[in-house]
Order: C-alpha cells, then sequence, then structure tokens
C-alpha cells in the first residue's frame, strides 16, 4: 500500500513537472533581456519595465490586442450566462421531442471543433454580407460559450424545489421579480461556474477569432501571438505579460479553492 | 408552468442563425462553383489530390496516436487524482487545470523552444509529444469527474465478492468509467485533427495538418474548396458522435 502511494504521488509530480516546464521557462526568461526565447544574458528586469512604461516596439498593438481580449471575453460571457440560464430554465421544463432537440442542438457547438465554427460562422457573415469585426467575434464567442452555461445551470435546476417559484407567484410576485429574488439566487451557483468557464474559453480561443475578425486589424493576445510567431521575431514583453497574467491566476484559483474548502469543513 | 418553456426561444433562434444556417452554408458552399452554380468538383478535387489525401491520412494518424496517448497518460493521473487513499487535496486537480489559462499558443511555442534548446529536431515526435501536452488536461478531468461521480459501492461490492483488485478494476472501475473517456476522446481526437497553429509551431510548418489547408484554402479566398474540406470534416464528426451514441447501449 505504501510503494503505491509513493509510486501514485510521483507519477503526479513528474506529470506536474511536464506540464509546467514551458511556463516555468517562460517565466524564467522573462527575466533577462535577450530577444529570442532560450536566450540568457543575464539578470534584468528591463522586460518588465518597457511593459509598464510602453517604452517598446509595438506596445499600442500589444496593449489593444490585450484589451480587446478582456472585452471580447466580458462581453460574451455576459450574453452566454443571461442566454443560457434562460434557455436552461426553458429547456428544464420541456418534454419528450422539443426537450431531445434543444439538447441535440445546444451539443452541436460543443462537439465541433474551433475550425468548424471559425469556418461555417465566417461563411454565415459573408453569405449575410455582415462586414466583419468586434460584432462578429463577439456573437461568434456567445456561440460556442452558451451550451456550457446551459450544461452547468440544468443541474441546479433538477436541484431546487420547483414549487419556490410558483409560490413567489402566488403570493404576488411579478415573473420578473421571481426570477430575480427567487430563481437567479438558487441559480447562481451554475451560472457563475458557467460565467467562468465562457470567460476562460474565449480568453483562450484562437481559430474562431482568426476567422471570424475580419480585415479591420482586429487582433486578440491568440491572433497577436500568431501573427508575430508567424513573423519570426515574438514581442519579448510577451514573456512577462505571460508571467504575470499567470500568477494572477493561480491566486485568484488558490483563494477560490481555499474559500471552498472552508466552507466545506463549516458544513 | 408550460408557459416557461418559451424562455428557451430567444437561444432556439440564436442556434438557429448561428449554428444550424452556418453548417447549412457549409454543405451549400461546398457544393458550389465560385459563380453559384451546383458542382461536385470541390469534392472531386478532395478525393483526388495526392497532397490533401495524404494531409488527411496523416492527420487522422496523429490523432489517433494522440488520443490512445492522452488515455494512456491520463487515465492513471484520473484514477490516482480520484482516488481519496492517494490524493487528499483538491488543490492538485486544480494544478492540473491551471496551465490552461495561460495562452495555449505562449505555451505551444515555449514547448517548441524548449525542444529546439535540447537540440531535437521538430518533426513528428515533437508534433506528438506537444500535441499530447495541450491536450492531456482534457482527456484527465472529463475521466477524473466520472470517477468521483462513481458509486463507490459497486467496486466495494466486487471486492466483498472475493475479486481481487485487478479484476475490480477490470470488471467494475474501468467499465463504469467509459463515458468519461468516450467524453475525454471526443474532446481530444478532432481537435487533433483539426488544429493549425500549433502544428506549425511545434513542426516548424514541416508537417502540415487538416487544419491548415482548411485555413490557407479559406484565408486565399478559395471559399468552395475550403467549405468542402470541412464538409469532410463535419462528415467524420457525425460518424464518431453517433458511434459514441450507441456506446452506452451496450453496456
Amino acid at each position: 500500500m505504501k510503494a503505491k502511494k509513493v509510486f501514485a504521488r510521483a507519477y503526479i509530480w513528474l506529470l506536474l513537472v511536464v506540464l509546467y516546464a514551458p511556463i516555468v521557462f517562460i517565466a524564467v526568461f522573462s527575466f533577462t533581456e535577450a530577444k529570442s526565447l532560450g536566450n540568457w544574458t543575464g539578470f534584468s528586469m528591463q522586460l518588465y519595465r518597457n511593459l509598464f512604461s510602453g517604452a517598446m516596439q509595438n506596445s499600442s498593438a500589444l496593449v489593444s490586442a490585450v484589451q480587446n481580449t478582456l472585452l471580447i471575453a466580458l462581453a460574451a460571457s455576459i450574453v452566454a450566462t443571461l442566454l443560457g440560464t434562460l434557455a436552461a430554465i426553458g429547456i428544464f421544463n420541456m418534454k419528450g421531442k422539443k426537450r431531445q432537440t434543444m439538447t441535440f442542438l445546444n451539443n452541436i457547438p460543443m462537439i465541433n471543433p474551433d475550425i468548424i465554427t471559425g469556418v461555417s460562422l465566417f461563411l454565415l457573415f459573408v453569405f449575410l454580407h455582415i462586414s466583419q469585426g468586434y460584432l462578429t467575434v463577439i456573437l461568434a464567442h456567445i456561440t460556442f460559450c452558451t451550451p456550457y452555461v446551459v450544461l452547468n445551470v440544468l443541474p441546479k435546476l433538477s436541484q431546487m424545489n420547483p414549487n419556490v417559484y410558483e409560490a413567489a407567484l402566488d403570493l404576488g410576485a411579478t415573473p420578473a421579480q421571481a426570477l430575480r429574488k427567487v430563481l437567479f439566487p438558487a441559480l447562481r451557483p451554475g451560472m457563475i461556474s458557467g460565467f467562468i468557464l465562457s470567460f476562460t474559453m474565449s480568453l483562450d480561443d484562437f481559430a474562431v477569432t482568426f476567422f471570424t475578425r475580419g480585415t479591420i486589424g482586429l487582433d486578440t493576445l491568440s491572433t497577436y501571438i500568431y501573427a508575430d510567431a508567424r513573423k519570426g521575431g515574438l514581442t519579448p514583453e510577451l514573456k512577462p505579460l505571460m508571467t504575470i497574467l499567470f500568477l494572477l491566476v493561480l491566486v485568484v484559483l488558490l483563494v477560490i479553492n481555499m474559500r471552498q474548502s472552508k466552507n466545506n469543513v463549516k458544513e | 408552468m408550460n408557459k416557461r418553456t418559451g424562455w428557451a426561444l430567444p437561444y432556439f433562434i440564436f442556434l438557429v442563425l448561428f449554428v444550424v444556417l452556418p453548417l447549412l452554408l457549409i454543405v451549400v458552399y461546398a457544393l458550389q462553383d465560385g459563380s453559384g452554380h451546383f458542382t461536385l468538383a470541390n469534392l472531386g478535387k478532395f478525393f483526388t489530390d495526392r497532397d490533401s489525401l495524404s494531409t488527411f491520412a496523416l492527420s487522422i494518424e496523429v490523432a489517433i496516436e494522440n488520443t490512445v496517448l492522452c488515455i494512456l497518460i491520463g487515465y492513471p493521473a484520473a484514477y490516482i487524482l480520484a482516488d481519496k487513499n492517494l490524493n487528499r487535496s483538491a488543490v492538485t486537480v486544480v494544478l492540473f487545470i491551471l496551465p490552461m489559462w495561460i495562452n495555449a499558443l505562449m505555451r505551444t511555442l515555449a514547448t517548441a523552444e524548449l525542444f529546439t534548446m535540447a537540440g531535437i529536431q521538430l518533426g513528428k515526435g515533437t508534433l506528438l509529444f506537444g500535441m499530447c501536452y495541450d491536450y492531456l488536461p482534457f482527456m484527465i478531468y472529463p475521466i477524473y469527474n466520472q470517477l468521483n461521480k462513481m458509486d463507490k459501492s459497486y467496486a466495494e461490492a466486487a471486492q466483498d465478492l472475493g475479486a481481487t483488485p485487478r479484476e475490480v478494476f477490470r470488471k467494475v472501475t474501468l467499465p463504469l468509467s467509459m463515458p468519461g473517456v468516450w467524453s475525454g476522446v471526443m474532446m481530444v481526437f478532432m481537435p487533433t485533427v483539426s488544429t493549425f497553429a500549433i502544428s506549425e509551431f511545434l513542426t516548424n510548418n514541416k508537417i502540415k495538418l487538416f487544419g491548415t489547408i482548411i485555413q490557407e484554402n479559406i484565408n486565399n479566398s478559395m471559399w468552395n474548396y475550403g467549405a468542402a474540406l470541412s464538409l469532410v470534416m463535419l462528415i467524420i464528426i457525425a460518424i464518431t458522435t453517433m458511434l459514441q451514441k450507441e456506446e452506452p447501449d451496450e453496456s
């Protein structure tokens, strides 16, 4: 039993070391001035200074790529959360064929690989003569985010007492009040996890954005990195940027996790 | 009660407009020539073009290898993470998902750079390693979830009835965790076939996968041929999804 435990631990840690090697690699080389990734020219905070003072080549392009990434992720996941929550309530109350159809349709964007979602939406916007830019990227992101919100909210609906909403209506609440005061609080955990999932998927997306951003020069972090790498030279300031983003996420996740386990202990 | 089914209406309209219609447009564009006349030439071109066919075969091959590799490495990891005796902390699970928050392209570039520094030639080996790297969390997580959800009493009952640990795993745990493995396969297989940026970075553009030719055609305004290639992928997705649907019925 003991040997098994040691072996299991070793396996998990080995995997984690391999999984984190590239990230550590980026972080280490963010503290040197060299342009290319594996090149160490002595310790320096210069790249961090450049990043914050904006004293670097095409700094405005990188800054706007970061802004676009965050704005698109925020807009898409807010809309996806609202649309998906309402849809989940509707689907929950459906039966038979109707419910099957909605579940089937909801599954399609999750099964489709990014490139199919991207190409198909690209053809849609071409077909409808919609000029591509922010709006089309946000619509595309809503398309692949909403199914995950639906899937996260549905289980919360089956957990709650179905009579509470009716009771609120009977006691004189308007449907909007009942929604805001009864349904949303009960569904909140599902909505939050759906929102977080949507946000992260939107942040990380490359292929769908690539096909739906049009030719107005709209860049997110992903498309910026892709174009940069294809040109041959990666903007060195991306290394400190990635390191900072990673540390932020690490802290946020650890805090969420610790609060959760504290709550579990309380319960 | 019935009125609330209408709350799904906005989403239904959204799905028809942004999911169903676009997929139909792939079919329409695939079956048209540049001036909008019906033709089978685009599909015919794919089935007679040696380059496209060999790229396609290679993509399927890499995807199968990557999926098998992810299962072989990911299953034991998920098993250990879900076992309360072997792993007590939820933080370890979070650590496996965390790398996904770092931009995948950036991680892939760093991986390729690590290979170059170690003096390893970029090629099919590095492609497979890097892909496995990117997709491993997508395999571990669904299997972990499934194992966690599983009713532990089945395994305990088997044990009480005299099954050896190996038999318990083979006859109880493994079959019960198959839905998780299947969702992992769905999240690894098709995305591998269709990646473009990742495969370009990991092989220094030496190896093209199917996603790259789709992207090249679309970007060079060869929409009809690009749509035909996408249609081929859609058909494979439909087949694999149907295969997956049949699987749970058997058990």
